[in-house]
């Protein structure tokens, strides 16, 4: 399988008044043809700000201050602005949360897509509508030809979300980075979208990095999953070993907080204390205060290492990995 | 901080204005028309110097600035006070009574403000005729409107709190509800409103004043001497109508200034 | 779109008739009529004759239905100083204002989008600020000193422009107007820079204010996702969506335009019905100030309708709102 995306040390910081907060720190990242990453983590732990860095959407204050990024074996962090918007949504494209906001209100639906289309290729408003037409098709919007006509407002969500869909496919693109397309949906509606997401990367062998905080969406969907807290990858692993045999004592917390059929009545468990604000991180592992696990040498900021040797497979960022459970 | 400064600097001017005024503009007996329309820092008959020049009358700029200015503020600031009283009660008789009190006198508000305030002014004084009576009554009449609605949204917010439904289950007086309860809470977005607002009026009334249409020319503001040297503006003559626009744009400035410091201090949402 | 049109042309007729009750009330019942409508300088008999003739002995609600009829037909009563019809007397100033008004408020949204623009995309740059500064002054200077000033700088101290007059004006479909002359622009520019100013200072708050906001929006982010160039993000995909409110206060100030151009056309002796109003005010002249108010009155009327139609026109949301309705 070949590389897609090749992501090193990759750090994105921002100057704040309390200084300078790195909300990306040393993240790596591989992605192959036709595989779906998870990427999963709460709110604020950096995992939507990998996804623009690796866009070149970062505002400032916001800034990629180091790491490589290859995309198609080309390195792209030091791309001039017009270089990088020629590979925005042609090469690779990203889908946000909230369908209700993503398209433009005032705007119909076909001068959105056609100007994606044309922004990268040079064709007629004709050819770029009849592209357009297909995309709605291939995502499942009945009657594409009317639809193009229509606004956002006249869609419901789910709908909104698969014409966002259709615009990131547009242009065939190498990767798709979808930040939780599914969160702001009604959970049927969830459902389909991710089962068709997964048809469509299959079918075309793009590479897919879905971006969410919701461990049960990644284990249907991802063949591999990466696990981010405060800034930092700190487990990852194929989709199997990450769910059933988790070494990261946050991962583990993760999983444990999951409401499942298995466990009813049970009391769920869930993480002590809160996500540190990215200003305030402890010295050393940033899990450490909420660790049952924690001891002094977590002090000291764990390397990423093979969490069960000789398994190579799984790699974690701790210095207390958990037993394997199944062992 | 500057604009609070400055603004404090002008009103003491406008206070003092008979013990720091070189001369008493309008004492007959202290202008000397030998000494009329002198470029700024010249030496007048009696060995004074004009440091802003004089007018066609001989008169002294800057002392005429000093009184001008006191009317300016006294009127901008009469009328705002006015207006307030009138609109705060309209707005929340409105927002108390709600039905068809409501509806009249919001509607009433929502018309008086789709037409400009000048325009308003202008028919009043063309209907009330002028004084320094009518300019501010002119004034007032523009401006209730906007510390009516004001009051209105404050309170219609506010009525649907928790404490206000205490209250009345307590079975307080509407009285007490109103004046200790519903008040207190539209006081500051008002003070800041009515800081603007006197700002406004004191343009307007210089406005109305520049147009003739004003003061009359015993009580001379500051419009109303940047008007009597508009005729000789064009023969370069500039320093009658400079020197009092300066002090009106300054006047203006300082108070929106503070306007826009007030709002940060009492910005509800920046205070709890 | 239709039957929207006819409901608020409906509405409109109401608040036309809501307002001629009020100018009637304001100038015939409040006020004495008599003073107001005959002029003052007749003698008795010719007073008597007129109140008969204006049907002054009639009852209240008789004498507001021969005032609508009357403003029906155009006929709002003549001029004491004049003697002609004070309808005829506004229309016939009318163009002069309407155009100072028009080059003023393109003067103010060809510049203040701009800058507003370029201030919402760069607030904290030394450019944005100044350009904020800017608007501020705007809001503060009194238009009337600033027009005096503007004479002083390029009439009198410059000599570059005439301070006073339309200069050269042409027909235009039999309405003279100033912009066709070279001559013409040199008398209007200065007057309508002056008018422009207060909303030049507006445009380029609302542009900044709607640009910052629509730059958080995840729209923005999305269409920069998509590759386009950041002229098509800031040109298209903002400026369409801050164009809703902008268009909305350009309807509303173009009101205020016509009533401020009073003051402007008072210093530059632009002879417009602004300076018409202040002249009938000083000679006391009150037909043709009430026909003034009405015309202004049904001036905002219309503006208003237009811009309904207008915004509903710009935001596809309200479109749908007024299909289901």
């Amino acid at each position: 399988m070949n590389v897609v995306l090749d992501v090193r040390d990759l750090c994105t910081a921002f100057a704040t008044r309390a200084g300078v907060v790195r909300a990306v720190d040393h993240v790596s990242l591989t992605v192959h043809a036709g595989e779906v990453l998870g990427l999963v983590g709460e709110s604020g732990s950096g995992k939507s700000m990998t996804g623009y860095s690796i866009m070149g959407l970062v505002e400032p204050p916001g800034r990629v201050v180091g790491g490589s990024i290859v995309l198609d074996g080309r390195e792209i962090t030091s791309l001039s602005p017009g270089e990088m918007r020629a590979l925005r949504g042609n090469r690779v494209a990203m889908i946000f949360q909230d369908p209700m906001m993503t398209l433009n209100p005032v705007l119909r639906i076909d001068t959105q897509m056609v100007e994606a289309v044309q922004a990268h290729d040079d064709v007629s408003h004709a050819i770029a509508r009849d592209r357009a037409r297909d995309a709605l098709a291939r995502v499942g919007i009945p009657s594409p030809d009317e639809r193009l006509n229509a606004y956002p407002h006249q869609f419901s969500g789910g709908m909104r979300q698969r014409v966002a869909i259709a615009i990131a496919l547009l242009n065939r693109p190498d990767l798709i980075i979808a930040d939780e397309p599914t969160t702001a949906l009604d959970v049927t509606i969830q459902g389909q979208i991710l089962y068709e997401m997964q048809t469509l990367a299959q079918e075309s062998g793009t590479a897919l990095i879905w971006i969410t905080h919701d461990l049960s969406v990644v284990a249907g969907l991802a063949d591999r999953v990466a696990v981010m807290y405060a800034g930092r990858i700190v487990e990852e692993g194929g989709t199997a070993d990450i769910i059933e045999r988790p070494a990261h004592p946050y991962t583990r917390g993760l999983i444990d907080s999951v409401p499942s059929r298995n466990r009813r009545g049970e009391r769920l468990r869930q993480i002590p204390g809160m996500t540190p604000a990215l200003t305030a991180l402890p010295e050393g592992c940033a899990f450490q205060d909420r660790c049952n696990r924690a001891t002094a040498a977590c002090a000291v900021a764990p390397p990423m290492t093979v969490a069960r040797p000789p398994y190579e497979a799984q790699r974690v960022r701790c210095h207390h990995p958990l037993p394997d459970p199944t062992a | 901080m500057a604009g609070l400064a400055l603004f404090a600097l002008l009103v003491a001017a406008a206070l003092l204005a008979p013990l720091i005024s070189p001369q008493n503009p309008y004492d007959l007996a202290q202008i000397d028309v030998l000494d009329s329309k002198l470029p700024p820092g010249s030496l007048g008959g009696a060995g004074r110097h004009f440091w802003l020049g004089t007018d066609d009358q001989g008169r002294d700029m800057l002392s005429a600035i000093f009184y001008g200015l006191r009317i300016s503020l006294f009127v901008g600031i009469v009328s705002t006070v006015c207006a307030l009283a009138i609109g705060m009660a309209a707005g929340l008789l409105a927002a108390y009574a709600g039905g068809r009190t409501e509806t009249l006198v919001m509607r009433v508000v929502d018309i008086q403000l789709s037409f400009p305030a000048i325009l308003i002014a202008l028919i009043l004084i063309a209907v009330l005729g002028q004084g320094v009576g009518k300019v501010i009554a002119a004034l007032v009449t523009v401006q209730w409107a906007y510390y009516a609605r004001t009051v209105r949204g404050v309170a219609l917010v506010e009525r649907r709190r928790e404490y206000i439904e205490a209250a009345r289950c307590l079975a307080l007086s509407p009285a007490r509800i109103v004046f200790r309860h519903l008040l207190p809470n539209c006081l500051p977005p008002l003070i800041v409103v009515a800081t603007v607002q006197v700002a406004a009026a004191i343009a307007l009334e210089a406005t109305l004043s520049f147009l003739g249409l004003g003061l009359p020319i015993t009580e001379p503001s500051l419009g109303l001497l940047i008007a009597n040297g508009y005729q000789y503006l064009l023969s370069g003559k500039y320093w009658i109508s400079f020197f009092p626009g300066i002090a009106l744009l300054l006047t203006i400035v300082s108070i929106n200034l503070v306007a826009d410091q007030l709002r940060d201090v009492l910005n509800p949402r920046l205070a709890r | 779109m239709l039957v929207y049109l006819i409901r608020r042309s409906l509405q409109s007729v109401v608040v036309l008739l809501a307002m001629s009750l009020l100018v009637f009330v304001g100038v015939y019942a409040v006020g004495n009529p008599i003073d107001i409508l005959i002029n003052p300088q007749a003698d008795q008999q010719d007073r008597e004759r007129s109140i008969a003739a204006l049907g002054l002995d009639k009852p209240l609600w008789l004498q507001y239905a021969l005032f609508l009829k009357g403003a029906l037909t155009g006929d709002l009563g003549n001029s004491f100083v004049q003697g002609t019809p004070a309808l005829g007397l506004i229309l016939e100033r009318m163009p002069a204002t309407l155009e100072l008004a028009v080059v003023a408020m393109l003067i103010a949204i060809v510049l203040g989008i701009p800058l507003g623009l370029w201030a919402g995309m760069k607030p904290d740059s030394l450019s944005g600020r100044s350009i904020m500064a800017g608007s501020i002054l705007g809001f503060s200077l009194p238009t009337f000193w600033v027009g005096l000033m503007l004479i002083m700088v390029f009439s009198v101290m410059l000599g570059w422009l005439p301070s006073n007059g339309r200069g050269e004006t042409r027909l235009l479909f039999g309405v003279p107007v100033s912009f066709l002359t070279v001559d013409g622009w040199r008398h209007l520019i200065m007057p309508a820079t002056n008018l422009a100013l207060f909303n030049l200072a507006l445009m380029i708050r609302l542009t900044r204010a709607g640009t910052r906001e629509a730059l958080l929006q995840d729209y923005v982010k999305f269409a920069r996702a998509k590759g386009l160039s950041n002229a098509r993000v800031i040109g298209v995909h903002v400026l369409r969506n801050i164009l809703i409110p902008i268009v909305t206060v350009i309807g509303l100030q173009f009101g205020s335009l016509i009533a401020f151009a009073i003051v402007t056309e008072s210093v530059f002796a632009w002879p417009g019905m602004g300076k018409l109003l202040i002249d009938s005010i000083n000679f006391l002249d009150r037909p043709v100030i009430v026909a003034y108010l009405l015309v202004i009155v049904t001036l905002f009327i219309v503006i208003n309708l237009v811009v309904d139609v207008l915004y509903s026109a710009l935001d596809p949301r309200v479109r749908l709102a007024d299909a289901k309705g």
